[in-house]
């Protein structure tokens, strides 16, 4: 079969510095009139679709091992979605070495492979790397994917990550969420003489890096939308306890507003304009949104009881969030401007933490129930509630940005124990442990980088 | 400072115990626990010892019981009594719950407290609060035994106890 010649799309560069990747290029292939292999991912506990990733080819030794890190790192996130089972590549008949050429789709069929990754790596006498992939349905016998991308060396997993929302974007008709981060609070020491620090990584636990000392005690950090800040919550050196904005490019912290009393539980809102979050007077707590340009504050709940951890849903024109004006609490959702109060939990138990899918369709939270400890989530009408999982102390959940995924945090008895990240699937299936270094706890899920 | 935190590690043990350590420390002679001094009167260790520096609450609650009410009353009297101090009073919560709503609920059981103790006729601007939520447990153990000693509202002579 004769391989079409590339066309190459105008280069366009996005954003700045370190987080630079451009696509220039989809190389065209004739698409299949449908695909042949296709992930539900809507199913639980699927057969994990058998996937071939050999090692990125690179012309030289130190290309070789980029190429072999990428596709390393490209497995990892496959397998971690639990969609998909790696083939050992002791298995693999073939060796790929020119990554615009046919594969012999017969010697990946009779090892069972059902899709190839196959790919190109070079590092470029101007610095920069240049790398390419090829997603090849191996029952049909043709590409179904292809780009090619330009950054900084120092960028390699991300272009990994990059891939791998390809594949997964193609195969299962969603958009992926491997090129993302996570922050979250990194925790040290007994139980009873925590030290937490803010702390980011990418989603599959690399780069992982401290952003404060532990210094002070920190809590609930989530990102911006729409830009590198991230907006938490601090005690500082023994000061009032308040929701801070941090710049995670340049390091510097501002404290949000001036508010007269403890300020907590910080969101933003999707357009990255503003602060939501609740203001403690006395014995009760409200929420508030402040405009982080004009800084003007609006009131949004006016109750004597606690009212807390405010989400937005992703048109921002609502808002869900937790109170406890019934007596326990209980997840509500209002307008964005504080009109229509409606409470939405109405199964046996205590609702908190309430978190709006990136997709708009569902809220996540926490449930605390004779003693069990849940993760759940329900409809924004209140319909639909469904456990996806229980564990000891499990605790705020967050969505990955394809809203398929979603991680939280679950702790372990004892003073000697400790919290750790966990995901599970929406499906409720496939529920990992993230690997940190300490315990950690109060994950925030970044949105796709690119 | 040592002899101050063997006290108070044997008053978490419970409001049970609490009660009964009071009880014994209001003797004057200088027969004590733990091997320590008696307190002297008009110092922190005084206030810790006989009138007891901590309340206990029910689950999701910032009620006060009667015997916290008692437990008020005392820290009331002494302040008034000792009225150069400022006063924190700190509000904590258990592990059970989540941590938005328990900054808030500690919040809740610090003002409890503190509104008590201004009806008791403590100088309103002597008192202010702070809540630490879950964060600060002094008991780690996996029982409601330990659960219990959290929910607390901690008042505190002069400065932060946890800093």
């Amino acid at each position: 079969m004769a391989r079409g010649k590339a066309g190459f799309a105008t280069l366009t560069r996005i954003g700045r510095a370190f987080l630079v990747i451009a696509a220039i290029a989809v190389l065209a292939w004739p698409r299949p009139a449908h695909a042949v292999i296709e992930i539900d991912i809507t199913q639980g506990n699927i057969q994990p679709l058998p996937v071939a990733i050999p090692d990125f080819i690179g012309g030289n030794p130190d290309d070789a091992q980029l190429g072999a890190d990428i596709a390393n790192v490209i497995q990892g996130n496959l397998v971690r979605s639990g969609l998909f089972a790696p083939i050992d590549k002791a298995a693999f008949i073939e060796k790929i070495r020119d990554v615009n050429a046919t594969p012999r789709f017969g010697d990946w069929r009779i090892i069972n492979a059902q899709a190839l990754v196959t790919g190109h790596v070079a590092l470029l006498k101007d610095g920069r790397l240049r790398a390419e992939f090829r997603l090849w349905d191996v029952l049909a016998g043709q590409q179904m994917a292809g780009q090619q991308f330009f950054t900084t060396p120092d960028n390699w997993r991300r272009v990994a990550h990059v891939v791998s929302d390809a594949i997964y974007q193609r195969l299962t008709g969603e958009s992926g969420y491997f090129d993302t981060r996570i922050v979250f609070i990194d925790e040290t020491g007994p139980k009873d003489a925590r030290i937490k620090s803010l702390a980011i990584m990418d989603q599959d636990g690399a780069n992982m890096r401290v952003l404060t000392d532990g210094g002070e005690l920190v809590l609930t950090p989530r990102f911006s939308p729409t830009s590198q800040e991230i907006t938490y919550m601090s005690f500082g050196r023994g000061d009032q306890p308040r929701v801070h904005l941090f710049n995670i490019e340049t390091g510097q912290r501002e404290i949000v507003g001036d508010f007269p009393g403890m300020t907590f539980a910080p969101r933003f809102s999707p357009d990255g304009q503003r602060v939501i979050m609740s203001l403690q007077s006395g014995g009760n707590a409200n929420i508030y949104a402040m405009d982080l340009r004009s800084r003007a504050t609006t009131r949004l709940t006016d109750t004597p009881a606690i009212d807390t951890a405010p989400s937005y849903s992703p048109d921002g024109r609502q808002v869900t969030f937790e109170s406890d004006r019934g007596g326990t609490q209980q997840i509500y959702v209002m307008n964005a401007d504080g009109t229509n109060q409606q409470r939405i939990s109405f199964g046996e138990g205590i609702y908190s933490t309430p978190v709006w899918s990136p997709r708009g369709d569902l809220i996540a939270f926490t449930k605390r129930h004779a003693g069990r400890f849940l993760i759940g989530v329900l409809r924004p009408d209140g319909s639909g509630e469904r456990i996806l999982t229980e564990g000891y102390h499990n605790e705020g959940p967050t969505w990955a940005p394809n809203g398929r995924v979603i991680m939280f945090f679950r702790d372990t008895p004892g003073e000697n124990g400790g919290p750790k990240l966990w995901s599970v699937d929406l499906t409720g299936y496939n529920e990992r442990q993230i690997d940190t270094p300490h315990f950690a706890s109060d994950p925030a899920w970044s949105p796709l980088i690119n | 400072m040592r002899i101050m935190l063997k006290f108070r590690r044997f008053i978490a043990k419970g409001a049970v115990l609490a009660a009964a350590l009071t009880l014994v420390a209001c003797s004057t002679t200088s027969s004590t626990l733990d091997g320590a001094v008696a307190a002297v009167p008009g110092t922190v260790q005084d206030f810790v010892v006989n009138a007891g520096d901590r309340v206990f609450f029910e689950t999701d609650s910032a009620e006060l019981s009667p015997q916290s009410r008692d437990t008020l009353d005392k820290q009331a009297a002494w302040l008034k009594k000792y009225s150069s101090y400022p006063i924190l009073i700190e509000g904590h919560a258990d592990e059970r719950g989540t941590r938005e709503y328990n900054l808030a609920l500690g919040a809740r059981r610090a003002t409890a407290t503190r509104n008590y103790l201004v009806s008791r006729g403590v100088d309103a601007s002597r008192l202010r609060t702070i809540s630490y939520g879950k964060e600060r447990p002094v008991a780690v153990c996996d029982d409601i035994s330990c659960w219990s000693q959290n929910r607390r509202a901690v008042t505190v002579i002069g400065g932060s106890e946890t800093g």
